[in-house]
């Protein structure tokens, strides 16, 4: 009997090299955004930012690309140096847990569309450009996993036993347990358009009416946005980590190795907001101009062509996210959960249904096209802001009055003639 | 003082309008001001490639020089004043008798402790012939402690290297020249 090697070792053979192209591709996209984050900084602080480092023992500068090593190496060899007073166990596990899940969340994140390689033994399917294609709840995974995210956070917090960081640590959990919600709302109003949890179907429902759902839903998509930069805690949400108060926060304690793996899992989540906010709204790979044949029938410039539309979008949000950095000051912390709470979970909402109502509408079969979800998608938009605005602003005015600051009136006859 | 004091004035904080409540004020101003500032002209100045502008070299405080008069001879009249005047104790005379018939002493020997000395021009004030003058050299380095200490050759050489791009500072400045 003989056994056709070739078609059993292809299913094995090409997730593996997927996840080894994916895991290079985002230690390298890490190390080149930090250089990206601190030319971002320079520019916009009118500085030139780094640009003296190139190639290694020479004098070729390069712009300063070759910076992402030097930094590299600098972690690498510095002393790996654990405090006396940390609990060893988790201080050691919470980088592990927090960079093992924001790699994790890459498994269902499509960087591309598919490749019509036609290798033995995928039965003629051409090649998915998915870590693990064809999950159908890959919403759920990837929400499961950024929620993972926070016990990283957290441990680090907690194991290394000073007060910064825990208070750092116990910041996250509040911030990213109020953020998920408006997060979900976000998502949900874009499953029930799509009729899917699959990310890649959820690329296809776009593509196919040439709609982005931030067109129709701007209201989910500025609730997704403001949510995943808190969920990322980028600034104007950097809380766990602010410095002027908490030092580092979570890794103030951390050196080394360990602090470049939570350096890295925060430029992850970054990534990871980036790609969900391009996919869910911005349209994944699809441009209008580009056809969308059926993806066994895709020709290879169509394929190279919708993985560069998808990249370059992703980088596009990642500019407007280092850019953001740098354009509002950080929000204080009753402020956030005002924000959270009061803001952004009642517009999740009602954007959640708007969209319920008018797929509902049409999926009757009665009319409306495609202007009848944009007109209530604006609509409610607007009248949703404007009520937000004028019912819980954000403005809690805690500076001293002069009625408040008033002394109480102090009447010492009671005491003297006693 | 106290909250109700007469002379506090307390001001009422202007009303959020619809818009300042919606965010939207702020959100365009941050962004147009980080956008204009991403592509606008740079301040850094690429320092060992490019040369920082110096803007008067007349009250710049860099190195040290010893001026020479029209015969080619050094200034100095060892008056002492400049070492007395030296807060940090970095200037070393030994003055002897003058060779040339118009002054009494002049400097055997005349060291500058360019490592102790904090540029802080008192020297070239005291001076009542402007002979000790801070030049706008700013980058000086040096291999030893040894080598940081200026000789009086030195010094005149800086005079040398300088003379073309920063005249002496007397006239223009009201000194004695």
């Amino acid at each position: 009997m003989s056994i056709d090697w070739q078609s059993l070792m292809a299913p094995l053979i090409v997730p593996l090299v997927k996840i080894a192209l994916l895991v290079f591709g985002l230690m390298t996209a890490a190390a080149y955004l930090v250089l990206l984050e601190r030319w971002m900084a320079a520019w916009v602080q009118d500085r030139l930012g780094p640009n003296r480092v190139g190639i290694p023992l020479t004098r070729i500068k390069l712009f300063g690309l070759g910076q992402p090593l030097a930094d590299g190496l600098k972690f690498i060899f510095k002393e790996e140096y654990t405090p006396a007073h940390v609990d060893k166990a988790l201080y050691i596990l919470a980088p592990l847990s927090i960079m093992a899940a924001a790699l994790a969340i890459f498994a269902v994140v499509p960087f591309g569309s598919v490749l019509p390689l036609d290798l033995p033994g995928m039965g003629g399917q051409p090649i998915q450009l998915v870590v693990a294609p064809n999950v159908d709840v890959g919403m759920i995974y990837v929400f499961a996993l950024s929620s993972i995210a926070v016990y990283g956070v957290i441990l680090g917090g907690w194991a290394s036993n000073n007060k910064y960081s825990f208070l750092g640590g116990l910041r996250s959990s509040a911030q990213l347990i109020a953020y998920e919600i408006p997060l979900g709302l976000g998502i949900l109003g874009v499953v029930l358009a799509a009729g899917s949890l699959r990310l890649d179907a959820i690329i296809m429902a776009q593509a196919e009416t040439g709609l982005w759902f931030a067109f129709t839903q701007p209201l989910g998509f500025s609730v997704f946005l403001i949510a995943a930069f808190a969920e990322a805690a980028r600034l104007p949400f950097d809380l766990p980590e602010c410095e002027q108060e908490l030092i580092g926060g979570y890794h103030t304690e951390y050196a080394g190795m360990k602090l470049l793996l939570f350096l890295i899992a925060e430029f992850l989540h970054m990534v990871v907001a980036a790609f969900l906010i391009v996919i869910l709204f911005l349209g994944g790979w699809h441009f209008w101009g580009m056809s969308v044949p059926a993806d066994d029938l895709i020709t290879w410039p169509q394929a190279i062509l919708r993985i560069l539309v998808l990249m370059a979008k992703v980088l596009a949000v990642i500019l407007f996210f280092m850019l953001v950095r740098w354009s509002w000051p950080r929000f204080r912390f009753d402020q956030l959960m005002n924000l959270a709470w009061k803001v952004m979970l009642p517009l999740g909402i009602v954007n959640l249904l708007a969209v319920a109502a008018v797929v509902e509408y049409q999926h009757d079969g009665n009319g409306g096209g495609v202007a009848l979800p944009i007109l209530v998608g604006w609509g409610v938009a607007l009248v949703g802001w404007i009520l937000a605005a004028s019912l819980a602003p954000l403005h809690t005015d805690n500076r001293p009055r002069m009625e408040v600051m008033q002394p109480p009136e102090f009447e010492p006859e009671g005491v003297l003639s006693r | 003082m106290k909250a109700n004091d007469p002379s506090v004035t307390w001001i009422e904080e202007p009303k959020l309008g619809l818009a300042g409540k919606m965010y939207l004020p702020l959100f365009v101003q941050g962004l147009t001001t980080t956008t204009k500032h991403l592509f606008g002209p740079k301040v850094t100045v690429s320092y060992p490639e490019v040369r920082p502008k110096i803007d008067n070299p007349l009250i710049y405080r860099g190195v040290h020089r010893l001026n020479k008069d029209e015969k080619g001879r050094v200034k100095c009249v060892a008056c002492f004043l400049c070492a007395t005047a030296c807060p940090a104790h970095c200037i070393d005379i030994v003055g002897i008798e003058s060779p040339w018939p118009d002054r009494e002493k002049y400097p055997q020997s005349f060291t500058i402790d360019e490592l102790r000395c904090i540029y802080c021009g008192m020297c070239e004030e005291a001076c009542p012939v402007d002979a000790i003058e801070l030049t706008s050299l700013f980058d000086l380095t040096g291999r030893s402690r040894e080598e940081m200490i200026f000789d009086k050759e030195k010094l005149l050489s800086v005079y040398d290297q300088t003379k073309d791009a920063e005249p002496m500072k007397s006239a223009s400045l009201g000194g004695t020249l």
